[in-house]
């Protein structure tokens, strides 16, 4: 039961998630409060953390603010990319134009070993949220 | 002489009356005097004095490479430069060095302009302040100008002096000020959604947003793809025309700018603005808008009407939802940009060593300041597969319905429209940071976002001081690579308000005016 672990704000969404499925998909006009699942999984997607209750606080109001779009009318509307949409992109030659800057570039890196980058080991998935130190587990 | 538009000191060193040397010289005493202003991250003295030596021989043997040859120069710390360091105000990047020049940056060397530094804004250009970067806020020069002290710092006491200085806008804060403070002649800023305009409106300067896909973004540290464009701020219009002609045209290592032929073009003395069709977007009067920039703009639009022009309502209905869509495509596009920052190849690297994957995850948590993270993970949920639709594609269609409103009314006959720029004059910092970053950015964005939505061209042009004896600008909205006729106009505008230049008293100690200007307020 890992929701006892959590803060109450946090014990509130998971309630609200066991309401029943489909609880994370926004519903125009009534604002939703966003379940740990998916706060976990933005983490990870990201790849950077919520860091305190202020960063959950400012995703909702981000969901809140942006959900003012649905009272537009969008129907038969095309999706708009770029304003360049009506002309050609240019695609310069397939040729290579520039190369052999390998040491130029390793500058910057702060670890590396001959002409490589080197990283820490590969394939360790980040932490499950029980194992981690971040604010969704510790709060 | 520091005072001077780039075209006049042009002018001065062609005849002689002032080397490249000399000018470098005082432009970088000034930043030194002015460092309180904190408009630059780094100034590049060595450099930038080897590049006007080098500018000096070249006028010596009768030789310029052309109007900016000898000019000093700022570029926002957003912009690549080639052994300069590129920090985008940011944790994330101190220290690192880029191995190649932003294509503009490149074409300003190329056309011997000296580049005396990198200037300051908010963390990834994404604020309106200036006040969000890790080398802490901007003042607006405004801010130490006897126009403002008069008015308004004998209300409060002289202790408090220090903390009445106001934000400069942003996020190209740092340019703005720059040019503002007379430390150099032209600067270059962003503008994704009004970072250019907003600060060029508070620091008293031109602030012009070219149209997208006329200047180069290889280099520009990008923000939004499909809405940035490299700005230019300078002390008069006709000097943005200079700049925009020594920037524009297609570059081969972007894509986006288009492959028309750019003629560079000079601004005529002379313009019959009768036969203009200037339209007054009535959304623009929005919520928030202070009565002295509202009677300003009224003011304005019976300037164009007495000189004989068509002046008409006209209206923009989706314009209200601008922020919210930028909102969106903003956070996604930076959710998809910011990935690229993970302490392999470049900038900062936690020293967290136990996996790829969690060394990834603490370079980043270092790196990024709160707004920055903030917009990555909202980017991030508004991106999640049961979430694309609803908000990222809906923000798409937004933005054409948005872009469209311009379209039918630029049809309908009209030639440029007139708005204001921000809604109010600059404000204390002490006030400014009271509200978060997002709610700031939807406020201060209002009037200028809609312009990066469609793509087009627009100016703010100073036009007045306040009531508090702060900038404030009025902006030009004009149809897509028109830029001659949006220059025009403002140029036109420009020399009916006679804007007066800034009174500083730090700076008039290092300045021997050479050149005389208008000083008295005559428009507002």
């Amino acid at each position: 039961m890992r929701a006892l672990s959590l803060g109450r704000w946090l014990r509130g969404a998971v309630r609200a998630r066991s309401d029943g499925p489909g609880r994370a998909r926004p519903v125009p006009g009534s604002p939703q409060k966003v379940t740990v699942d998916v706060l976990d999984h933005l983490e990870h997607l990201a790849l950077v953390d919520f860091r305190d209750s202020e960063g959950v606080e400012r995703l909702q109001k981000a969901i809140q603010f942006a959900d003012q779009l649905h009272e537009v009318n969008t129907d038969g509307v095309e999706p708009m990319d770029s304003v360049l949409e009506d002309r050609c992109l240019y695609l310069r030659e397939d040729d290579v134009t520039e190369g052999n800057c390998t040491k130029e570039l390793l500058k910057n890196a702060r670890e590396k070993v001959e002409e490589y980058f080197v990283a820490p080991p590969g394939n360790i998935p980040l932490p499950k949220l029980e194992e981690q130190e971040t604010y969704l587990q510790s709060s | 002489m520091l005072r001077a538009s780039l075209r006049e000191v042009s002018a001065a060193l062609k005849e002689g009356h002032v080397t490249p040397t000399e000018l470098c010289q005082r432009c970088l005493a000034l930043i030194k005097s002015t460092k309180f202003v904190n408009a630059y991250i780094t100034v590049v003295e060595e450099t930038a004095l080897k590049q006007a030596e080098e500018s000096e021989k070249r006028y010596r043997t009768g030789q310029p490479l052309g109007v900016l040859d000898g000019i000093p120069i700022a570029v926002k710390d957003n912009f690549s430069t080639a052994g300069i360091e590129t920090t985008c105000a940011s944790e994330m990047l101190k220290g690192y060095i880029p191995p190649y020049s932003a294509t503009v940056v490149q074409k300003l060397l190329d056309q011997g302009a000296v580049l005396l530094g990198k200037t300051n804004l908010d963390e990834f250009a994404m604020g309106s302040g200036s006040t969000d970067g890790v080398f802490g806020p901007v003042r607006n020069p405004w801010s130490y100008s006897r126009q403002y002290k008069e008015k308004s710092v004998p209300k409060s006491h002289p202790e408090d002096e220090d903390s009445n200085w106001v934000i400069a806008g942003g996020s190209s804060g740092g340019s703005a000020a720059a040019v503002s403070s007379f430390t150099c002649f032209a600067a270059l800023g962003s503008d994704t959604g009004g970072s250019t305009r907003n600060p060029a409106a508070h620091c008293g300067v031109v602030g012009l947003k070219p149209t997208y896909g006329l200047i180069s973004r290889h280099g520009l540290i990008p923000l939004v793809n499909s809405m940035d464009v490299p700005g230019i701020l300078t002390r008069c219009v006709d000097d943005a025309a200079v700049v925009l002609g020594s920037l524009a045209g297609h570059d081969p290592k972007d894509s986006t700018t288009i492959q028309d032929n750019f003629k560079p073009f000079e601004l005529p003395n002379l313009i019959d603005v009768s036969k203009l069709s200037i339209g007054i977007p009535k959304e623009y009067h929005a919520p928030g808008l202070s009565s002295e920039i509202l009677a300003l703009w009224s003011k304005a639009a019976d300037l164009f009407k007495n000189a004989g022009a068509n002046v008409i309502e006209v209206s923009l209905p989706h314009t209200h939802y601008s922020i919210v869509c930028y909102h969106v495509l903003c956070t996604a596009e930076v959710a998809s940009n910011m990935a690229r920052f993970d302490g392999l190849e470049y900038g900062h690297r936690s020293d967290m060593n136990k996996s790829t994957e969690s060394m990834y995850a603490a370079t980043r948590r270092e790196g990024f300041n709160d707004v920055v993270r903030g917009r990555i993970l909202s980017g991030n949920y508004f991106l999640l597969k049961q979430n694309y639709e609803n908000y990222f594609v809906k923000a798409q269609k937004v933005r054409r319905l948005i872009a469209n409103d311009f379209m039918k009314v630029f049809r309908s006959g009209v030639d440029i429209l007139l708005t204001p720029t921000t809604l109010s004059d600059a404000v204390p910092y002490i006030e400014f940071i009271k509200e978060d970053n997002r709610t700031r950015s939807a406020q201060d964005d209002i009037l200028t976002q809609a312009a990066n939505m469609a793509g087009l061209p627009a100016i703010s042009v100073p036009t007045a001081l306040s009531e508090r004896g702060l900038p404030i600008g009025l902006q030009f909205i004009g149809r897509s690579f028109q830029e001659n006729q949006l220059l025009t106009v403002a140029r036109w505008f420009e020399k009916q308000v006679k804007f007066p230049m800034i009174e500083l008293e730090e700076v008039k100690r290092h300045d021997h005016g050479v050149f005389q200007h208008q000083k008295s307020a005559s428009f507002s």
